[in-house]
This record gives C-alpha cells, sequence and structure tokens, in this order.
C-alpha cells in the first residue's frame, strides 16, 4: 500500500494518478490512521517549506512521520517532500524540518531566473536502483525556487545544475527524496516512481 | 541546463478542441485529452488548454476534463480562460491543473494574483499578457477580453507588476503578431523578458522553426507557445526540436 500524504499543498491528483496507472494500491490521506498502513509512503508538495511543516504538524503526522523516515522505511520525498527531510530552510526565515539528513535549504541564486522551471537533466554518478531504466542525463521537470546542501555528499544520488550545481536525487537507505516532480516527467518519471513502488513492495 | 521549452496549446470549447485543428491519420482530433495524449508521445513538454466556453457549466466541463488528462498526460498541464476568481482558481487547481493562466482577470483584479499565489505558490499562477505596439515607440499596450479591450497599461509596466505581485511566469501574445506567421515579436518578448525575473512564454506569430530559434534567442524567450504549426501538421515536435538543437538551444529530448 502506497500512501500519499496529501497535507494541503501540491498537486497530489498527479502523483496518485501515476502510481495507479502503474499498478500500485494507492490511498491519498491525511489521516495517521491511513499513513500507518503504509509499505511506501510519499510525501508531494509545492509551496513554502514553512507552510508545509506546520500544516503536518497540525494534521497529527509529524511524530510519526518523523519515526517512520528514522526507520529507514520506504519514503519519497517529492520537491518539498525532500526538502523537509533536512534540518532547517531558510525559506520565509529558519524553519526545522525532519533532520533525517543533515543540511540546510536555501535560495537559488540571484543571477538566474527563479523558480528553476523546466526540464533539466540529472547525472548521476553510480547505478542506483531509483534509476532503474532511467538514462544518464535523462530530463526531469523541475519547479522550485530552493535547494538542498546536504552536510554529507555521499547522500548525493543525483545532480542537476542551474546557476549552481545541487543535489537533484538524495538516497539514504530506502529514504529517497527528490527536487524534481517525476509525476510530470512523463515516461521518464514513471520509471522512477516504478522504482519506488518496486522498492516499497 | 535547464532546457527550452515547447508548448503546444488547445483551444478548448464544451470538452472540445475547437478552431478547425485537424490531425492527419489520427483518431478523433475533437478530444483534448487524446490530444494530449498525442503530444505527450510527441515530446512537448507541457501542454496549455484554453477554454472558451461559454455555457455556465464551463466549470464542471473543464473539472473533468482535467481530471481525465490528469490520469493519462503526465507533463505539466496549465488552464486557461474564464478565470475571475479565487473559487475558479481552486477548483481547477483541485481538478490536477498545474498551473492556470490568468489574464482579463488579473488585470481587473490584480489582488487576485497576489492572493492565488500566497495561497497555492507563485509557480502554479501564470499570468497571460495581450500586447499591441502602440504608436511608433518600443511600446505595448495590454489588451483584455481575448484582444477587443484596449486598457491604455503598458505591457512592460505591467509584466513587471504582476512579477511584484507574485506571477510565477508570464506568458505573452503579440497581437500584432498573432495569425501572422511571420514571426514572432521579437522587440516585445525580449523587452518583457529583460523588464522580468521570472520565465517568459513566448506566443502569437510562429510560422516556421526559424522563428521559433529567434524567439528564444533574440527574444530571449525561455519557452515558445505554438498552435497553428503544429496543430495543422506543418511541423511535429521532434522536428522542432532537431532543428532547435542544431542552432545551439538546449531542448529536453527522450
Amino acid at each position: 500500500m502506497i500512501v500519499i500524504v496529501d497535507y494541503g499543498l501540491g498537486n497530489i491528483r498527479s502523483v496518485s494518478r501515476a502510481m495507479e496507472k502503474l499498478g500500485a494500491e494507492v490511498i491519498v490521506t491525511s489521516g495517521l490512521a491511513n499513513v500507518k498502513k503504509a509499505d511506501g509512503v510519499v510525501l508531494p508538495g509545492v509551496g513554502a517549506f514553512r507552510k508545509a511543516v506546520k500544516n503536518i504538524k497540525d494534521l497529527g503526522l509529524w511524530g510519526y512521520l518523523k519515526e517512520y523516515i528514522e526507520d529507514s522505511r520506504p519514503y519519497l520525498g517529492i520537491c518539498l517532500g525532500l526538502q523537509l527531510l533536512f534540518t532547517k530552510s531558510s525559506e520565509h526565515g529558519t524553519t526545522n524540518g525532519f533532520d533525517i539528513i543533515r543540511g540546510s535549504v536555501e535560495r537559488l541564486p540571484e543571477e538566474v531566473k527563479i523558480p528553476h522551471m523546466g526540464w533539466n537533466q540529472v547525472s548521476y554518478p553510480s547505478e542506483n536502483t531509483i534509476f532503474n531504466n532511467v538514462k544518464n542525463n535523462s530530463f526531469f521537470y523541475f519547479d522550485h525556487s530552493y535547494y538542498v546542501i546536504p552536510d554529507k555528499k555521499e547522500v548525493i544520488a543525483g545532480v542537476t545544475e542551474y546557476g549552481v550545481k545541487f543535489p537533484a536525487v538524495v538516497k539514504k537507505g530506502n529514504i529517497w527524496g527528490v527536487q524534481f516532480h517525476p509525476e510530470k516527467s512523463s515516461n521518464i518519471g514513471l520509471e522512477l516512481l516504478r522504482n519506488f513502488i518496486n522498492n516499497a513492495s | 541546463m535547464l532546457a527550452k521549452r515547447i508548448i503546444p496549446c488547445l483551444d478548448v470549447k464544451d470538452g472540445r478542441i475547437v478552431k478547425g485543428i485537424e490531425f492527419v491519420n489520427l483518431i478523433d482530433a475533437g478530444d483534448p485529452v487524446e490530444a494530449g495524449e498525442r503530444y505527450t508521445e510527441e515530446e512537448a513538454d507541457e501542454l496549455i488548454f484554453l477554454d472558451i466556453t461559454a455555457s455556465s457549466d464551463k466549470r464542471k466541463m473543464q473539472v473533468e476534463l482535467i481530471d481525465r488528462t490528469a490520469s493519462k498526460v503526465f507533463i505539466p498541464l496549465t488552464v486557461g480562460g474564464g478565470i475571475r476568481s479565487i473559487d475558479d482558481i481552486d477548483d481547477l487547481l483541485k481538478a490536477g491543473a498545474d498551473k492556470v493562466s490568468i489574464n482579463t482577470g488579473a488585470v481587473e483584479n490584480p489582488e487576485l494574483i497576489k492572493r492565488s499565489s500566497e495561497s497555492y505558490g507563485s509557480q502554479c499562477i501564470v499570468c497571460a499578457i495581450d500586447a499591441k505596439r502602440a504608436g511608433s515607440l518600443q511600446k505595448w499596450e495590454v489588451y483584455t477580453y481575448g484582444g477587443r479591450k484596449p486598457t491604455a497599461i503598458d505591457a512592460l509596466v505591467w509584466a513587471q507588476k504582476v512579477e511584484e505581485l507574485g506571477a510565477g511566469e508570464i506568458l505573452l501574445t503579440s497581437m500584432d503578431a498573432d495569425g501572422t506567421q511571420n514571426g514572432y515579436d521579437i522587440e516585445l518578448t525580449r523587452s518583457v523578458s529583460e523588464a522580468v525575473n521570472i520565465p517568459v512564454i513566448a506566443s502569437g506569430g510562429a510560422g516556421n522553426l526559424e522563428h521559433l530559434v529567434e524567439v528564444l534567442q533574440e527574444g530571449k524567450a525561455d519557452a515558445v507557445l505554438a498552435a497553428s504549426i503544429f496543430h495543422f501538421r506543418k511541423y511535429t515536435i521532434p522536428q522542432a526540436k532537431a532543428f532547435l538543437k542544431e542552432k545551439g538551444i538546449i531542448v529536453r529530448d527522450v
């Protein structure tokens, strides 16, 4: 059972539709009882870090999700869902995230148009289950203004470049985080989601 | 590096494609979802549905259309046409649209951009601007109501204003170039692109692939909207991308 957490931010429907198309059993939920049924948790999200944290806490999901992720159970964070894994974000003042991956979330440099919106290439230094059937340097769809900076480089599984080189994919055991939107990245994105579904089952 | 985007735009009315669009060798040219699927297979980077439905059932039909599209099409979808209120935006984003495009609604009520971008994030809010040259200077005037009503508002000033209010992207249509197939309005596109720090989608005037190159390079556009040249199968998207790539423009290939 793949649980997609709906905390009021982002286009949940695209994610659930994509996973349904791939044949996964999917629940979209804001309720703790349902989240507990998960074999795999997906945290999508587009919007502000601070609001995301508040919404998740208000729903009473923060504590359980933090433990779930700390246990290295299958987790896919998309965009904001990736950023929330980190220690803190500088968006709208400083807000603390799950702190599963030590590091920070910073704004993209002013030299480039913000948000980083469109298709960009993701290169991965080594083979990885996240990228099964995904060619190196494939294009994925990005739409964000902040990027993650992990303290330890070994969590970085894929990189992209836009004004600065930054992690497009992080991996820590079964915890996966992607800065781009696989549910908007056509067939390549669907392959990545398929890899997550396989990893969670 | 970030690729330039090619975005086909479909005019939709009562849930069907309109404006005499024909697809050779394809089943059912009239269904936007099928056209969307076809375009996705052909490497379109995003899709825009512009809805010109007049009836009171409009919102319901749009929601149903977006819902169907979301289960088949996995590239970004922008929906526009007659958006006037926060409720309109709410309905469309909840139905599964990734972005909404607001034109007249924004000019008549700029607060709409501010409030919607605060609620949903700038990345969901596209401001469409229809602009026409005013006199002989490098000035353009904003028009509303499908290009019928002049507003006396300067297009560059308006572009900067909507960016300030929180729009995440500008869809810029040159009324002078639109329909001519003689190329985009390069000066307009470049002027707006240089005036703002958000992406600009160029629209209006594409007749051949060289036009796409011009507007992306000299015009400094981040993306091109094209309707006729793709709908009437003058070129396919893969052809367009191959051409752009030859000219050194980064495009997404699969």
